[in-house]
């Protein structure tokens, strides 16, 4: 568990471009997303939130889910961890964690998938742990929600936990509540939390926008040591591409509740093939030479309900032409990748310049 | 060691407070129009007898003397006399001082019992037609005049089906279910006000917790909800709770002023409103002040026990 490799090689690449295929058996992915369309309200006056999301996580693979706020990319992470409300929520497609369907999953199935199989952390670590219990029996109860043990065993791995996320004096900090740790400590107690069971899947919603920026590196160290040591795979939801960059596989691009692009980590920083992936990358100021104004995509995103008929981009795209205005299709590349643009053949759009 | 220092201090904060607690209620007495004398001395009585009467009963010297005087004898213990039957004040108030403390306790047991179960089962059932029932009553309860309520209850459960008795009250020291069965109906009356305030508070405190961040991470560690509810949940509305329940405390002990009228009770409620009428100023302040006394109390545990609940609340 402690060697496997964290990005995936060769073979791995060539299995994931055959992916959509859908190939049974041990080239299963981890999770595979087909089609997710997640909607909102009653069957009258229903929302659809996002549209035909399709993308794969693999084992020990770090994807990162990226794109403005208002995009999808939280609904869709909590949509996958069944944390959206049953009554009022419309699902279509599927999610299938190591071939078994998610969305069909009863409450009480889920009980068993969350926290033991998918973990979950989320931004704020302040509002998302309990601020009277201890932070030691917020980790013991998740491990007995999940394994016939006892309360001293629970303790003993919940201390395990503690350090393995790099908490100093662990046994002590069992007993801190939530208050009494700084904001990194915290979020690094909420990720004990979310790991305790070892899940096989952790996603991570925006785990360091709340953090200082040096405890955000620390936080991403953390994560990637989950990923690289332990084989963690990670579905890493951030609007900074900055940081996706840094530590994921694979980079899927999410746009008004439409995945628009998704590839190789690499391939896509270098040759983005979506106008919005190049234009997220583009007013990256580590990213953009220096000393010239940072560029930015003009508008924002529209809200669910009011997506336009054709490509969803396009109101804010500079290289938009009449014929994105017809409802576009998502185009599988040689390379396995993914884009939703119908110009991406005749389109060089600018990546990373370094 | 912190409880013991946290307790001390405390303690002495409650000190100003009852001194100002004091000169309230002196200043509030001595605001009420009519002089006792004159009531004293009846309708017929001449300048002078009123004159002597003042003298008599130390009404004549300065405000601030009278007041210096009672709160030196209060300090010890000394309410002063009644104006009208010459009795020590404070014997008068030990007297009827349990009646009142019963009615109000076994209020606040009853508001607890129903309202707490009440105020979870409309959280967890929310925009329900269980959860709009469960308001409504609750509105209902806040609504309606508690002294209207006990003439209903008297008119429809005692003298109609004769389940309790009508009005008075048993001495809890010389018969326990009697004390109970007497006290019953004048409690439920009482309490509806409090069943009300609590079913309401807690059903919002425990949505609130039901819908917090912390609630969705419990769900995503794969807890049930039995176990979100009862532990988390709780735990958590259970702050909510104890300041709810010394409001409602507070608020029913008020309030046993009307109800005991309606009941014919010989409490501390009804003696303010006959000691009132009859310029009994020195019963009055003394009944007055020792009700207070019981609030600060009351008030004083609450902050303690929420110190012992909220781990945030112990650092400050």
């Amino acid at each position: 568990m402690l060697s496997q490799a964290s990005k995936p090689g060769p073979e791995a690449a060539r299995l994931g471009a055959v992916r959509d295929r859908a190939v049974a058996g041990p080239a299963e992915p981890l999770l595979d997303i087909r089609g997710l369309g997640i909607s909102f309200g009653r069957a009258a006056s229903r929302t659809a939130v996002t549209r035909d999301i399709s993308f794969a996580v693999e084992k020990g693979q770090c994807v990162g889910l990226v794109g403005e706020s208002g995009c999808g990319k939280t609904v869709t992470g909590l949509a996958l961890m069944g944390l959206l409300p049953l009554s009022g929520s419309h699902f279509d497609g599927e999610v299938l964690f190591r071939g078994e369907n998610l969305l069909r999953l009863s409450e009480r199935q889920w009980r068993s998938k969350r926290g033991r199989h998918i973990g979950m952390i989320f931004q704020e670590p302040m509002s998302a742990l309990d601020p009277v219990f201890t932070i030691g029996e917020q980790i013991s109860e998740t491990l007995r929600a999940h394994f016939r043990i006892n309360r001293k065993e629970a303790r003993e791995r919940a201390i395990d936990a503690l350090a393995k996320v790099g908490i100093p004096d662990p046994s002590v900090r069992y007993e801190a509540y939530p208050h009494e740790l700084s904001g990194g400590m915290r979020q690094r107690a909420m990720i004990a939390m979310a790991i305790s069971c070892e899940p096989a899947l952790l996603i991570a919603d925006e785990p360091t926008t709340a953090l200082d920026v040096t405890v955000q590196a620390q936080i991403m160290d953390v994560l990637a040591d989950l990923n690289q040591r332990m084989g963690m795979a990670i579905l890493f939801i951030s609007h900074d591409l900055g940081l996706v960059s840094q530590a994921c596989d694979r980079l899927v691009t999410m746009y008004a509740g439409e995945v628009v692009e998704s590839g190789a980590i690499d391939d896509v920083l270098v040759e983005p093939r979506h106008p919005y992936t190049s234009g997220l990358l583009r007013s990256l100021p580590t990213f953009s030479p220096r000393k010239s104004r940072l560029p930015s995509i003009p508008g924002r995103v529209p809200k669910a309900g009011e997506f336009p008929h054709g490509c969803r981009f396009e109101s804010r795209c500079a290289h938009a032409r009449p014929r994105c205005r017809v409802p576009q299709p998502i185009h599988t590349l040689p390379t396995g990748a993914h884009v939703r643009c119908c110009r991406h053949e005749e389109l060089d759009l600018p990546g990373v310049t370094q | 060691m912190r409880m013991i220092r946290l307790i001390g201090w405390r303690l002495l904060q409650v000190v100003p407070v009852v001194l100002m607690a004091t000169v309230a209620i002196f200043a509030l007495v001595q605001m009420v129009p009519g002089d006792p004398a004159a009531v004293i001395a009846g309708e017929y009585a001449t300048a002078d007898n009123i004159a002597a009467i003042r003298q008599e009963l130390g009404l004549d010297r300065p405000v601030w003397l009278q007041y210096a005087t009672w709160l030196g004898g209060a300090f010890q213990g000394d309410l002063s006399d009644s104006l009208i039957t010459g009795l020590p004040v404070l014997d008068e108030v030990l007297r009827r001082l349990p009646n009142t403390l019963l009615l109000a306790v076994l209020a606040l047991l009853i508001s607890i019992v129903v309202g707490v179960p009440l105020g979870i089962l409309a959280a967890t059932k929310s925009e329900t037609a269980l959860d709009r029932a469960a308001t409504s009553i609750a509105s209902l309860g806040v609504a309606v005049p508690n002294f209207w309520l006990g003439m209903i209850f008297v008119a429809t459960l005692s003298l109609g089906l004769g389940w309790f008795p009508t009005t008075g009250a048993v001495p809890i020291t010389q018969d326990f279910w009697g004390a109970l069965h007497h006290a019953a109906l004048p409690a439920l009356t009482l309490a509806t006000a409090g069943i009300a305030e609590i079913t309401r508070q807690l059903r919002s405190a425990m949505i609130e917790v039901l819908s917090s961040q912390y609630a969705r991470t419990l769900r995503a560690k794969g807890l049930s909800r039995a176990s979100i509810l009862w532990k988390h949940g709780l735990r958590n509305v259970s702050l909510t709770l104890l300041t709810v329940i010394g409001l409602v405390f507070n608020h029913t002990l008020g309030a046993t002023v009307a109800t005991e009228a309606v009941f014919a009770i010989p409490g501390a409620g009804s003696m303010i409103v006959s000691s009132a009428v009859s310029k009994d100023f020195p019963m009055v302040q003394g009944i007055v002040f020792v009700l207070v006394l019981i609030v600060i109390t009351m008030n004083l545990i609450i902050d303690l026990l929420y110190v012992m609940l909220d781990p945030r609340a112990a650092k400050k």
